[in-house]
């Protein structure tokens, strides 16, 4: 009976303490800005994508409270505010990050959320983003359909869709000469996967009619093994083999297509292939075709900006950035300069989310990756110039992209107001090359 | 008379119903958000516990869980349904009916066979969901705002409402519930965990019971998955995975299955210190829920409900 009691004491002050915290959490001041941030910390996109990328998000943040970025970003934290960040892991699907969402915005009272990864989460978050009226930035999602189905008040994109990376690629395959008469395709089983495959073989049999679909293949994401689809694609014999994988599904696929002779036979191209080069190292194979869905990384532009962030994230990590913290600053960049317009119309004040918003809507702004324009779904969706390019290897028999072609942003990107696929399907009518 | 007052089922709920609601006003939105969340987890809590009753634990309750939410967002999404206490309640129809209908092939199986079988029919609909694209394949789709006679509420009051007509709904069905429980058929539950055999030679059929059991489960868990549908305004085919049914399992496990009041109890625990492990320790937070699972089982083998049932019994034997 009496450990009964002790354990019924035991958990009414489990109850109690947790409810302290929110009082805690609840009552730090609002001078500073609050960055809920949502990346992958556990399960197979951690390693690869999510971690990487919150690395670059907290060096970013940690020199911006200092003061130690380059102009225009030299202003300390976001417009004189100094920026506290809080993590949340994204993994668990979409359903968890819809509760995970409401958490930040109704517990700890964010001012922003910056975040998504995943494109199921980007087409789950939105539509609650706008009903709790909580300023979101997505960072890095690929799926085109989220600005193009609907329109938020309080949602922005603050990087190209994958149309972009999909378009480049077929683009380059043909500039290049690869032959493309047959082409096969492996991509993850939901909104990304689905999306990138669409618009590269819908791109693909536009500039090219004569080329044949061999196989389509949607393995479910993070399932991590590949062995059947890889023989399917072997025994196809599709000249070009597309993918999408990323993450921790990419990481799988190469260790398990290499031995098998797969990037030997056909020309292989990933539309988002960089991020797990730091973690491959020379295990990458040669003769890739890759994106990085920008200039990220081994393909980004020779500019000031670019050469300060590179060396940073070098010298904190002892790795080069790929694509994942390229995407984060770039987000970050975004939010500090609407942050900092909407200060400069209301005379200084800490700006409200309306306000951010107004300011937000088709900003343009310098990123490391080049000039970000946020052009599309009514100034909501950012458009960027692009980078396609080859893996070899160098003399000192490290894995390199060699062979790049960069694409202008209006190139690659559809106009406002055209669904992407209507845009490949009609053409690429008014593409400024 | 007065005391008989105090003592009456329908008093006490009806009062802790109203408290909950008064209280409802008081506390800040995301808890409202997370107590109608461990409502909808805890409906389906209450489903296993009915059949642990009887001697049998479901590890598939993701399947009625699915069912129920894909129904509610199904009719609001194509057939503009979008009143939240007609979903509800289509929702637990709908769902109890296909339990009805698969619950005579699991009712022939005991122990871990029914156990697998159940996680069986969930996996398959996990299967079919997440190939269907026209319903948003892996990615599931959004439910529309929903709808109270006729009036949408304002975003600011919308939880609160919602929380409401959980509360109410939850606390009418968990009356109904204890008198099922103390009622012949739901005794008689008890006797089959007990000895099969003995009550079949009794006269009664334990196969009935099963069916009886499996389909107030299938329309509980159904009604809690439209809930949590309805609170989240989204739904993926991970509703039916089998974590999402292992959940289930241990929130019964860890209210135990003396008290209607300790499941739903044991859900809001359980979703609270996910949710701050998540916030505060977001790089190591399986590590801190797999303690309070592990921790919780060694400490209170016979779950939450053990205390409530001593604190009783001990009133009455101080009186």
């Amino acid at each position: 009976m009496n450990f009964f009691r002790q354990c019924l004491i035991l958990i009414s002050s489990i109850l109690i303490s947790l409810l302290t915290f929110v009082g805690i959490s609840n009552a730090d001041g609002h001078k500073g800005f609050k960055l809920g941030v949502v990346t992958f910390l556990s399960g197979p996109a951690a390693e690869p994508f999510g971690v990487p990328a919150w690395n670059g998000g907290k060096l970013f943040i940690k020199l911006l409270n200092e003061g130690k970025v380059p102009a225009p970003y030299n202003k300390k934290g976001f417009g004189g505010m100094k920026i506290t960040a809080i993590p949340i892991d994204e993994s668990g699907g979409a359903t968890k990050q819809v509760q995970e969402f409401r958490n930040l915005v109704q517990r700890d009272k964010v001012d922003a959320v910056l975040g998504y990864v995943s494109s199921g989460d980007c087409m789950a978050i939105p539509s609650v983003a706008d009903e709790l009226k909580a300023l979101t930035v997505l960072y890095d999602c690929g799926t085109p359909r989220v600005f193009e189905d609907a329109s938020y008040k309080y949602v922005f994109r603050t990087a190209a869709h994958a149309a972009m990376d999909n378009i480049a690629i077929a683009k380059y395959l043909i500039e290049k000469g690869h032959d493309i008469s047959s082409i096969a395709g492996i991509n993850q089983n939901y909104a990304w996967g689905k999306d990138s495959w669409k618009d590269f073989s819908v791109s693909v049999k536009k500039l090219s009619p004569s080329s044949e679909i061999k196989n389509e293949l949607f393995p479910k994401i993070f399932s991590g093994q590949y062995g059947t689809e890889i023989s399917a694609l072997m025994n196809s014999k599709a000249k070009v083999v597309h993918s999408s994988l990323w993450g921790g599904d990419l990481q799988s696929f190469i260790l398990q297509a290499k031995p098998r002779g797969l990037f030997k036979r056909t020309q292989v191209v990933f539309s988002a292939g960089d991020h797990v080069m730091p973690g491959l190292g020379n295990k990458y194979p040669e003769g890739v075709i890759l994106g990085a869905r920008g200039q990220y990384g081994m393909m980004a532009p020779d500019t000031e900006l670019n050469k300060w962030f590179y060396k940073s994230y070098m010298d904190e990590y002892g790795v080069f950035p790929a694509q994942p913290p390229y995407r984060m600053v770039q987000g970050l960049m975004g939010l500090k300069m609407a942050i900092e317009k909407a200060m400069e119309k209301n005379g200084g004040k800490k700006p409200n989310k309306d306000e951010i918003a107004a300011a937000f809507k088709g900003l343009e702004f310098d990123s490391p990756g080049g000039l970000v324009q946020m052009k599309l779904g009514d100034g909501h969706q950012a458009i960027q110039p692009h980078a396609i390019g080859t893996t070899a290897k160098d003399k000192d028999g490290n894995i390199t992209v060699t062979d790049i072609v960069r694409y202008k942003a209006s190139c690659v990107n559809p106009p406002n107001g055209i669904k992407a696929v209507d845009w490949i399907n009609a053409g690429f009518p008014g593409a400024d090359c | 008379m007065s005391e008989k007052l105090y003592n009456n089922l329908l008093f006490q709920s009806i009062f802790l119903m109203s408290f909950l609601i008064l209280v409802g006003l008081l506390i800040p939105n995301w808890l409202v958000f997370v107590i109608t969340k461990a409502i909808a987890y805890g409906l389906v809590g209450l489903g296993i516990i009915t059949l642990m009753r009887g001697g049998l634990v479901s590890f598939g309750q993701g399947f009625v869980f699915g069912i129920g939410g894909y129904t509610a967002g199904l009719l609001g999404t194509q057939a503009g349904l979008t009143d939240a206490m007609l979903l509800l309640f289509v929702s637990f129809l709908f769902t109890g009916l296909v339990g009805l209908i698969i619950a005579p092939l699991l009712a022939r199986y005991r122990d871990i066979f029914f156990a697998m079988l159940s996680l069986a029919f969930s996996m398959v609909l996990y299967g079919i969901l997440i190939k269907i694209d026209a319903i948003g394949g892996s990615d599931g789709f959004v439910l529309p705002e929903s709808t109270y006679f006729g009036i949408k509420p304002s975003s600011e009051y919308a939880d609160y409402i919602l929380y409401v007509v959980a509360i109410i709904m939850t606390g009418f069905i968990s009356i109904l519930l204890r008198y099922y429980y103390d009622s012949t058929p739901g005794l008689i539950a008890l006797a089959v965990r007990e000895n099969e055999l003995r009550v079949e030679y009794l006269g009664s059929s334990a196969f009935n019971v099963a069916v009886l059991n499996f389909t107030i489960a299938a329309g509980l868990g159904g009604m809690g998955g439209a809930l949590n549908g309805i609170a989240l305004g989204h739904i993926d085919p991970e509703f039916t995975y089998w974590t999402t049914s292992g959940e289930f399992v241990f929130i019964s496990i860890l209210a135990g299955y003396l008290s209607v009041p300790a499941v739903f109890l044991a859900a809001l625990l359980l979703e609270l210190v996910r949710s701050f492990s998540g916030r505060y320790f977001p790089d190591t937070w399986q590590l801190i829920l797999g303690l309070f699972l592990i921790l919780s089982i060694i400490f209170i083998p016979s779950g939450i409900g053990s205390f409530f049932k001593q604190f009783f019994d001990r009133l009455k034997k101080s009186k």
